[in-house]
């Protein structure tokens, strides 16, 4: 049982705390500023933000003294030469002068740190960093310095080693409209899992691009998009283009995968390798953003289902968690303490986190609601947060 | 340098008001509160070494204004006395020993 949670807000962080039976919010500290990503690395404490200042660019933000005093982090940069091709929103609106045919380049710098995640105990100083425009960064310094993960970069699937010269092969990584905040239109890396049983493994989930995996620290990439479909296409079943929102694996089974994707939920209980859409449209678990996955079972999941695509809000009114305990194969709907007319909340990809029997989310509609029983029934924490953009246990 | 150190002599006071002068919009001095209730004076040169200059009082400042590439933030402006720089991709702009450098926010909304 975890007795803090970290709220990356619109206006701050926002630190929960319980205090005896009761929860209780801090101040608000980076007061003013967005936050997109707020989080606690469980092996030594160090409480991490991600800023996203309107004007004077994404920095990181770090405590070690439990919140009491933040210092700003400067050292995720792309380096010198790090390019990418320019993707382009397609409406005609966007940029009248968007090319066709020939890529365009455009030296990297970073828009967004999207999020952020810890190493294991193995690796202390290890942690990872994902950005718009479709960065990952490895830290082994707590966080002190920062490198670009070239061989992802450069990644055929992106049109090669831009570092190097011309591309060598198109670019299939889309643009995510969380891009578009920056008057661009790029991918990003929201999702980084990795294997407690050999860090060597890793996930990460780029929209719109889809999954890929590592198995050998980061030198080689494959995709790993096998079963997932873009139903708009058509052909949904490509390799590539796929929009998964946010994708987390089991602690205990980590072959355990899922993922909510703008297409449904997915699940894979083989690494990856393979996912089956387990949605059920017909109760309304289908489309969201966020995931998450039980510890210790990895056939226990749950989502905050929203309306798809074009409302983005609680399905008529009703805000709900569903969860499945059998893989998806079948899911529950819980509406128990949750607000079932006139709630209009969406909760975005980063913005729920189970934590043994607890689970909390906040959307951006500024409420917070907190399960301490895996789901069944919730309680508020507060109605007048800012926009949440992330929870997270500490 | 703080203004306090124009007393310190008739040379110095002379060398001190022929440098570049440079002021910022007062949300800046909430990250960089070396930065406030003084005077910064700069040598000459274009934006990019002023601010390389105003990074040796507070470290970190030009990230603030500038991206990895050294090019100047999407919602932030500088200008040289009345006239914002031309050249926001590597800051060549010059700046010379009697102008007074600003760097504000963009107007991005409404």
């Amino acid at each position: 049982m975890s007795d803090t949670i970290l709220l990356g807000t619109r206006k701050g962080t926002v630190i929960v705390e319980r205090n005896l039976s009761r929860w209780q919010s801090r101040p608000i500290v980076h007061q003013g500023i967005p936050v997109c990503y707020a989080a606690r690395d469980p092996r030594d404490g160090t409480l991490w933000a991600a800023l996203d200042h309107g004007h004077w660019g994404p920095k990181l933000s770090r405590s070690r003294d439990g919140g009491a005093s933040w210092e700003d982090v400067l050292s995720l940069k792309y380096p010198q030469g790090a390019r990418h091709i320019v993707q382009y929103l397609p409406t005609p609106d966007f940029d009248p002068h968007a090319p066709v045919g020939e890529p365009t380049y455009k030296d990297a710098t970073v828009y967004k740190i999207w999020n952020i995640a810890f190493g294991p105990a193995a690796q202390p100083g290890r942690i990872y960093a994902g950005t718009i425009p479709g960065g990952l960064f490895v830290s082994d310094d707590g966080g002190d310095s920062w490198a670009l993960n070239r061989p992802l970069w450069n990644h055929e699937s992106r049109g090669g080693d831009l570092f190097s010269g011309e591309a060598t092969s198109e670019t299939h990584w889309g643009g995510t409209p969380a891009s578009i905040d920056y008057g661009v239109f790029e991918p990003g890396i929201h999702s980084i899992v990795i294997d407690p049983r050999n860090p060597d493994r890793i996930h990460v989930a780029a929209s719109s691009a889809g999954v890929l995996e590592t198995s050998d620290g980061g030198k080689t990439w494959v995709g790993r998009n096998k079963g997932m479909r873009v139903d708009y296409l058509p052909n949904p079943d490509v390799e590539w283009g796929h929009d998964p929102h946010f994708v987390t694996a089991c602690r205990d089974q980590p072959d355990h995968l899922w993922q909510q994707n703008h297409f449904g939920i997915f699940y894979s209980a083989d690494g990856a390798h393979s996912w089956s859409k387990v949605s059920a449209p017909e109760a309304g678990v289908h489309f969201g953003f966020p995931i998450a996955v039980d510890a210790q079972d990895g056939r226990t999941a749950w989502v905050v289902p929203a309306r798809a695509d074009s409302e983005r809000m609680a399905i008529g009114g009703g805000l709900f968690v569903a969860r499945t305990s059998d893989g998806g194969q079948s899911w529950q709907s819980h509406r128990k303490g949750l607000p079932q007319e006139n709630a209009y909340d969406i909760v975005l990809r980063h913005g729920l986190d189970v934590a043994g029997d607890c689970l909390c989310f906040g959307s951006t509609t500024g409420n917070v609601y907190l399960s301490e029983d895996r789901g069944e029934s919730w309680q508020c924490l507060g109605n007048n947060f800012p926009p949440v953009y992330s929870v997270r246990f500490g | 340098m703080p203004g306090q150190q124009f007393s310190t002599g008739v040379f110095r006071t002379i060398w001190l008001s022929a440098m570049p002068a440079v002021e910022m919009t007062s949300h800046l001095y909430r990250f960089f509160p070396a930065l406030e209730n003084r005077e910064i004076r700069v040598p000459a040169g274009s934006v990019a070494q002023v601010l390389r200059e105003v990074d040796t009082i507070a470290a970190g400042f030009s990230d603030y204004v500038l991206d990895e590439r050294g090019a100047l933030r999407r919602h932030v402006n500088i200008s040289v006395n009345n006239t914002v720089v031309f050249d926001r991709k590597t800051l060549s702009d010059f700046a010379p020993d009697d102008a007074t450098v600003y760097i504000f926010q963009a107007l991005s909304g409404g």
